[in-house]
């Protein structure tokens, strides 16, 4: 069986690839379009740190077929940043020390910008219930859900 | 392994019909590829039913509502007046999963799964949903909780595929709700679920009930003898220690690495009983 | 005293960018061009003699490059090293990365092949047609005592026992420390307490598998990139087992997604450098979830009996503890370090603690933070509460009482320096938190722990660049924040900005031999390291400016990043900065750079106290924390936020282990949770906020106070909760984890199950 030839938009550039089957949305991303920035913890939708938002929609890359993708605009972590400017959630991440070994980090900011996208003032609980497929074993999820508070409340403020 | 998205469900009944080997639909896959990933199923078929309209909408039908197979609980809890009219349908489809597999998951995918522990299969009986189902014959409409016959086995033919849910049109006054037992807050199986709804008269009796119970039996079970339990009741004390009785006298579970016969039986009875409350509190105030 | 500019302060770290963006490399995101992808081959059977393995189908499939099993690594004589805060023997270690005579669990690597393919790779396994005589399993640690128990290993003979056994068994080790007189000094009790506790087999649940990624050229040049906690571990294991010079091996650290102990020992390293020789080609090689839970790590499950005797007015008088931990397929558990910490954080004049080292069909135990510690001392911080309950003692003040305190004699043997145990159990005591008003159902609890860090061989390197700015390497890994936290030391110690110094973990070609980054060792070491490396380039300036200004070395001074003339000379010269002697370097005697070579030696113990309120469903035996506060003493935090970090990661490991977490076995010897979905590690909404409370009670062995911090915080938790436990619901519960199926089973027995009262 020949592979599948995809067209997508990729962070915001069209791109196209060939892959089989039972190739996942993320071992395209990682294995053929080299952005590894989405990481494989499980490979069975437990541990988030594959997320990626398809046509705007938090999903666990490992859980979509890459030839599903055809015609859907993905955004990665790669695709986070503006320029030189950090999204905001990326810098507070940083000044909050949300981050330890930072293996579920991107996983954990693209699920947050989801978040923040549909619902800009959380409470903690929201936090932490929509964050509750991101697995983080370092920080204890502390600096994590104050970090995406205070996002929050500073993206409000513009 | 062949991929198929067709656009019709001729299209994708002819497919199925027509594998020579194993041949799987896929919805929102998260079942299928953490299955396909373990070499537990090595289809040499895989087909898609997202891109066929009737699988993706949600419509109102003259006080039914009519759920397509593959609609992700995501776009289900941003469905406002479903949520409003099936707030316990609505739930227990959001409690699969995380917010990731949220955005993948879908009601026929849960219920084909063929596992008894599917959070939003008790709900939907307890509903009294009905599954449209299209195959090589046409379509047919089975009760939900006679699609499921065991772990991993369906009343499905081959080539069939669930197309669609229909809720049936709601009396007023009437509540439903899920409830599930997981030792976290998130991400487990459920070790028991229950799923209730219920009508009420004008005097708070309840008149109708349907009880349903998830990871207690081969399959999910609805337990006509709990909503014995407390139709003609307010649930006050009494009744709700017949609920529970009943539920509990229902279950035949498995001892395993989620939970222990025991405490499945003790925990289908307190879940069945609080969710008999919530459906009530809903009734009241719908 | 050197002005501290910036440790102390909460920095942003320099790896941190890359680390947001999705650009920081981990082990599974190198590649190289040709490379074969690997793949291993695990036995099925918890235990079974391995007759013959034929891999001639394998080889023949297409896309196949390379396949190895045992009789491609060279048998190890017996011989116990170091690893982390265990000990290892080669003998095992080339047995466990392969199996030889005997498949001792379920998932150990019986072949490997490396193929132009993952889905080739995966084919290829099933083509390996292996042999095997299936043999009765043991999986329990009592079960594996009996004498009658199925033997691992039919030449292990109990190690610590005298005369040796005439018989072997599956204990591998006794060991025992003694205190004093303990029957004299049960004699003296007023109150003994005795219990038995179980634990279960936890994993240390790094979100990255392990991945590794190996080269081997022609001539036997290998190059490595792995996730690892101490490549130069991995690259003295590599050597070993392949019979390779270590010169001829670099091995770079990927940024490690995780460690917690349980990256500190080889599995994928020799495989992939086998087939990479063997094929010529790049291998690399990444496990599954379900391999990491099958074939790595975990800690080990046990069981252990504690007696403590008080007098009636609360003072320990004795303390008995008997531990007997898992190891898994070979010796080597934490049940050493777990028989000295047991009672350390008590000034009792008499102990005594045996422990045994019990091997069986479960995969080898890796280390797991402050391993051994969590399982002996919740045992008897548990029995310490029940001790508090019985006189009518507040457990803080029982606690204070007996604290260890800096002149105590530990049971393990040293006498204490200035330690920080009673000021932690000050600082929980004046928390809100402690008089917080409880509801029925809800408890609280507190309990102390200890760790006692190590240093060891360390070396990092500053080195001065043409404009001034700063390149330090280091050589342990950094997990948590060590960058940051060495880039504020040179910074403080130079006199520069922060931001000019760019650090980075150096490969195994780039620096001296560096001991892994565990036993809270990487911060303490490595600013010791540091601090020396600053020293060596303070020393060099100052040379440099007295031949300079023609003055004698006594009349110049490095002081505020700048070397200053002093006395006359002061009026004559100016002082000049690193970037001032950056820009002559070549003409003043060359490049400039200091690299600290050192055994470290003086890290101080870390002891912690932590305060749990929980709520109990007595209808479903569920469990909800609902507040948590971390009282540590850091010593001195260099970057106070990660030391939180610490204090608020190793609580909420904590609690998976007191809660939820097991290794859960069926009958047939197999594990049956191997993945996250099963091994229910917190997730967050599954817990509070964690407060914490730096204390900071100065180790006067290091330069700035520094002790380690990154274990101490996953000791205190299991009994901390299961001491709330007691309060939620009046029953002591023994064992873990306490998991809904445990409480309600333990409520319905006691009658106390049933619906909370409106």
């Amino acid at each position: 069986m020949a592979k599948h030839h995809i067209e997508a938009v990729v962070n915001g550039d069209a791109v196209e690839f060939l892959c089989e089957t039972e190739e996942t949305l993320l071992d395209v991303l990682r294995d053929t379009l080299h952005l590894t920035g989405s990481k494989e913890g499980c490979a069975s939708g437990d541990c988030g740190a594959c997320s990626v938002t398809l046509d705007g929609r938090l999903v666990c890359s490992c859980l979509v077929l890459g030839c599903e993708a055809g015609g859907r605009r993905i955004e990665t972590i790669e695709g986070m940043a503006k320029g030189e400017a950090l999204h905001p959630l990326q810098q507070r991440f940083l000044e909050h020390a949300a981050l330890q070994c930072g293996i579920c980090t991107p996983g954990f900011l693209v699920a947050a910008k989801a978040l923040l996208e549909r619902t800009p003032d959380p409470t903690e609980t929201e936090v932490r219930y929509w964050l509750a497929g991101n697995l983080c074993r370092c920080t204890g999820y502390d600096k994590i859900v104050s970090a995406v508070m205070d996002t929050a409340v500073a993206m409000r403020k513009g | 392994m062949r991929y198929e998205a067709p656009e019709s469900l001729e299209g994708a009944v002819a497919l199925l019909a027509g594998a020579p080997g194993d041949a799987r639909v896929l919805a929102g896959g998260t079942d299928l590829l953490v299955q396909m990933r373990a070499d537990i199923v090595d289809p040499e078929l895989i087909v898609d039913i997202k891109k066929i309209a009737e699988t993706r909408t949600v419509t109102e039908e003259k006080g039914a509502w009519r759920i397509g197979a593959a609609v992700t609980g995501a776009e289900l809890k941003e469905h406002l007046r479903l949520k409003k009219v099936w707030p316990g349908v609505v739930e227990a489809a959001n409690l699969i999963g995380s917010t990731q597999v949220q955005g993948r998951a879908t009601l026929g995918g849960n219920l084909c799964n063929g596992s008894p522990a599917a959070d939003s299969v008790p709900a939907l009986i307890a509903a009294g949903a009905v599954a449209t189902v299209a195959g090589p014959q046409g379509k047919r409409d089975i009760p939900v909780e006679d699609v499921m016959l065991g772990p991993r086995k369906l009343a499905l033919r081959k080539g069939e595929i669930v197309v669609s849910f229909l809720l049936p049109p709601r009396a007023k006054s009437s509540g439903d709700a899920y409830l599930r037992f997981i030792p976290r807050t998130e991400m487990d199986i459920a070790v028991v679920g229950a799923g209730v709804s219920l009508t009420i008269d004008g005097g708070g009796t309840i008149t109708a009930a349907r009880v349903s119970l998830g990871a207690v039996a081969a399959r999910v079970l609805l337990v006509p003898e709990a909503a014995q339990a407390i139709i003609g009741s307010r649930l006050d004390e009494a009744a709700q220690q017949r609920l529970e009785a009943a539920a509990r006298a229902a279950c035949r579970p498995i001892d395993d690495k989620r939970g222990t016969t025991e405490f499945r039986i003790d925990i289908a009875g307190v879940l069945a009983r609080r969710a008999a409350s919530i459906a009530l509190d809903r009734a009241r105030t719908s | 005293m050197t002005m501290q500019t910036y440790v102390g302060t909460r920095t942003i770290r320099p790896d941190g960018v890359d680390k947001v963006t999705g650009r920081a490399r981990f082990g599974a995101d190198f590649n190289l061009p040709g490379q074969l992808i690997g793949r291993v081959l695990r036995s099925p059977h918890p235990h079974a003699r391995i007759l013959s393995i034929d891999t001639s189908k394998a080889e023949a499939l297409p896309g196949v490059k390379a396949v190895v099993t045992r009789d491609d690594f060279g048998d190890q004589p017996s011989e116990f090293i170091p690893a982390g805060e265990m000990m290892m023997n080669y003998r095992d270690v080339v047995r466990n990365v392969m199996a030889r005579e005997k498949a001792l669990y379920e998932g150990h690597a019986v072949a490997a092949v490396a193929a132009t393919s993952a889905a080739v790779a995966r084919r290829a396994l099933k083509l390996i047609d292996v042999k095997y005589e299936v043999l009765p399993h043991v999986i329990d640690v009592v079960d594996a005592m009996r004498p009658d128990a199925p033997l691992l290993h039919e030449d292990l003979y109990t190690a610590g026992v005298e005369p040796k056994p005439e018989k072997p068994s599956n204990v591998a080790k006794r060991v025992e420390i003694t205190l004093g007189d303990i029957e004299a000094g049960f004699g003296k009790a007023d109150l003994i307490i005795e219990r038995e506790f179980r634990t279960a087999a936890v994993h240390q649940g790094y979100i990255e598998p392990h991945a590794a990624l190996a080269t081997v050229s022609e001539d036997g040049s290998t190059e490595l990139w792995t996730t690892t906690q101490g490549h130069f571990i991995v690259r003295a294991h590599c050597a070993r087992l392949l019979g390779l010079d270590i010169g001829r091996i670099r091995v770079t650290a990927t940024e490690i997604g995780g460690g917690f102990g349980g990256k500190t020992v080889v599995y994928l390293e020799p495989l992939a450098i086998a087939l990479s020789r063997k094929a010529r080609r790049p291998v690399k090689m990444v496990m599954t979830r379900e391999e990491v839970f099958k074939a790595s790590g975990p800690t080990s499950g046990a069981t252990v009996r504690v007696k403590l005797g008080a007098t009636k007015d609360g003072k320990f008088v004795a303390g008995f503890a008997e531990l007997k931990y898992q190891a898994g397929a070979f010796p080597g558990s934490p049940v050493q370090p777990g028989v000295m910490c047991a009672f350390a954080p008590y000034d009792i004049e008499h102990v005594n603690v045996i422990g045994f080292d019990v091997v069986s069909n479960r995969p080898k135990v890796a280390a797991y933070r402050a391993p051994g510690a969590p399982i002996s001392e919740y045992a008897v911080e548990s029995v310490v509460d029940e001790i508090a309950k019985k006189l009518d003692i507040d457990p803080i003040d029982l606690r204070m009482q007996n604290a260890a305190r800096e002149g105590t004699k530990a049971a393990y043997g040293p006498k204490f320096g200035p330690i920080g145990l009673e000021e932690t159990l000050n600082a929980i005591k004046k928390t809100e938190h402690w008089n917080a008003p409880l509801r029925k159902w809800q408890g609280r609890g507190v309990a102390s722990g200890f760790w006692f860090n190590i240093g060891g061989e360390t070396c990092a390197s500053l080195t001065v660049n043409e404009d001034g700015t700063v390149s330090l390497m280091a050589g342990t890994p950094d997990i948590g924040g060590l960058r940051a936290s060495l880039a504020m030391v040179a910074a403080d110690e130079l006199g520069i900005p922060y931001d000019k110094v760019r650090p980075i973990i150096g490969d195994t070609g780039s620096l001296g031999f560096n001991f892994l980054t565990g036993g809270s060792r990487s911060t303490f070491s490595g600013s010791m390291a540091i601090v020396e490396a600053a020293k060596q380039i303070k020393t060099e300036l100052c040379a440099r400016a007295a031949k300079l200004w023609e003055l004698k070395p006594d009349q110049v001074e490095f002081a505020d990043g700048q070397v200053k003339p002093l006395g006359a000379a002061a009026d004559k010269v100016k002082a000049m900065s690193i970037a001032d002697f950056a820009k002559v370097a070549g003409k003043t005697g060359g490049p400039i750079g200091g690299t600290g070579r050192i055994n470290a030696q003086g890290a101080g113990p870390s002891f912690g106290t932590h305060l749990v309120d929980l709520e109990v469903d007595p209808e479903t035996g569920r469990t909800t924390i609902l507040r948590y506060t971390v009282a540590q003493d850091a010593g001195r935090a260099i970057h106070p936020a990660y030391v939180e970090g610490q204090f608020q990661g190793g609580a909420v490991q904590g609690i998976g282990w007191a809660l939820n977490e097991e290794y859960v076995y069926g009958a047939d010897g197999k594990l049956q949770n191997a993945g996250f979905l099963d091994y229910r590690m917190p997730v967050a909404s599954d817990v509070p906020m964690i407060d914490t409370i730096l204390v900071e009670v100065a180790n006067p062995k290091h330069p700035y106070g520094v002790r380690g911090v990154g274990e101490t915080p996953i000791v205190p938790p299991l009994g901390a909760i299961a001491n709330a436990m007691e309060g939620a619901t009046g029953i002591r519960f023994t064992e873990l984890p306490m998991s809904p199926p445990k409480v309600l089973k333990a409520l319905k027995e006691r009658g106390l199950n049933g619906r909370v009262a409106p």
